[in-house]
């Protein structure tokens, strides 16, 4: 997972797009027929001033107030005997609450950490379904480079790059923030630039002459680790991408190999696809949280275990 | 062989040699959770977020060679 590649590989993938036909229409006329591709990137549906909004960007841009305008009126009618929705977001959120208690193994981290994981499980969730919602038609008829080019004003947030590469970056900086506000900056700058190691060769080389052999290693493991960190930002952001982009142009070649039959059993697999990579972004997020919360150096009998965990 | 016809070949190569060994890991994956739950059916709780975990893991390499099979041109 060397990360010069991967931002070669963004540069290469703004510039492809990619030919899936979703409609069988074929292009003898190129002046009348409309056509429509699933392209990589997001496209541009309107501009404000110089910045250009994308359909990808409009929709999470709905999403967003979706939720701000449900959880704030939500909260305004909190009562303490719970009817109705709130019923059923108090069970949401007791399960969510147990759930993650399971991974961070204490109630402290998991209250910390629970606002901010949930709420990147609602984002997810909600732009992942907002890409199947049968709201596809509604779009634009412009000019492209081959006749009528079809628009749609709906596509999912994180099935743009641009959606999912600022969601990664924000969980693994938030684990690095979260580290240094809970075990300190000095232990967090250590898990990368690893200066106690270094130190460690003029404290202790007169009780253990090996430290002079292990300290360049625990600094060099410390310089792997920084490099990880990339890694992740990658791994989840790509894999987000990934999933719901793939099951778009799924959806779009079952539709046009036999129209409504074939997609249905592929929408309902879309529905339960979206619901797992929000579940699995969000508990990766709280994965990180409480991995940038431990204290590597409190035994070292536990090292290697950390290791393990975060070999990804 | 044309380039366009290579770049085809070259696209189905990657998604379909890319995805053997996450395949083979998901079912691993798979396979060793049911029989920890068949073990222990009250564990299945328990099992079911590290399967998940673990499985998304696997995924991912799966994913890369999707995204390797789309940029190709």
């Amino acid at each position: 997972m060397a990360t010069e590649n991967n931002t070669v590989g963004l540069n290469t993938l703004t510039e492809n797009s990619l030919n899936t036909e979703s409609s069988s229409i074929v292009p003898e006329n190129k002046n009348q027929e409309i056509s429509h591709e699933s392209t990589l990137y997001a496209e541009p549906i309107f501009h404000i001033g110089n910045f250009t909004i994308t359909n990808a960007l409009f929709t999470s841009e709905i999403v967003v107030l979706i939720l701000i305008i449900f959880f704030v009126t939500l909260r305004f009618k909190i009562k303490k005997i719970p009817k109705g929705i709130q019923n059923f977001f108090e069970i949401i959120i007791e399960g969510a609450e147990s759930l993650c208690d399971q991974v961070t193994n204490s109630r402290k981290i998991t209250n910390k950490a629970f606002p901010i994981v949930l709420t990147v499980f609602f984002i997810v969730l909600l732009n992942n379904w907002m890409g199947i919602l049968p709201l596809g038609g509604f779009g634009l008829v412009e000019m492209g480079e081959s006749g009528k080019m079809f628009i749609p004003l709906i596509r999912s947030g994180t099935a743009d790059i641009n959606g999912t590469l600022p969601l990664a970056i924000l969980s693994v900086i938030g684990a690095n923030l979260f580290g240094i506000i809970s075990i300190g900056l000095w232990k967090t700058t250590n898990k990368y630039v690893n200066l106690k190691a270094l130190g460690g060769i003029f404290t202790k080389i007169r009780k253990d002459p090996m430290v002079l052999m292990t300290a360049p290693i625990m600094f060099a493991v410390g310089l792997i680790e920084f490099v990880g960190e990339f890694a992740k930002i990658a791994s989840l952001s790509f894999r987000l991408f990934g999933n719901v982009f793939a099951g778009e142009v799924l959806l779009a070649s079952m539709g046009a190999i036999f129209a409504y039959a074939l997609p249905t059993p592929f929408l309902l697999l879309e529905v339960f696809v979206g619901m797992i990579q929000a579940f699995i972004f969000a508990i990766l997020t709280l994965v990180y949280y409480t991995i940038a919360s431990l204290d590597h150096d409190e035994d070292e009998g536990h090292h290697e275990e950390n290791k393990l965990q975060e070999a990804h | 062989m044309e380039i366009n016809a290579l770049a085809t070949l070259s696209k189905a190569i990657a998604i379909g040699l890319g995805s053997i060994a996450p395949a083979i890991a998901i079912g691993m994956i798979g396979s060793k959770a049911m029989e920890a739950i068949g073990r222990n059916p009250e564990a299945s709780g328990k099992v079911f977020v590290p399967m998940l975990l673990a499985s998304a893991f696997a995924e991912a390499i799966a994913i890369y060679a999707l995204v390797i099979a789309f940029s190709i041109k």
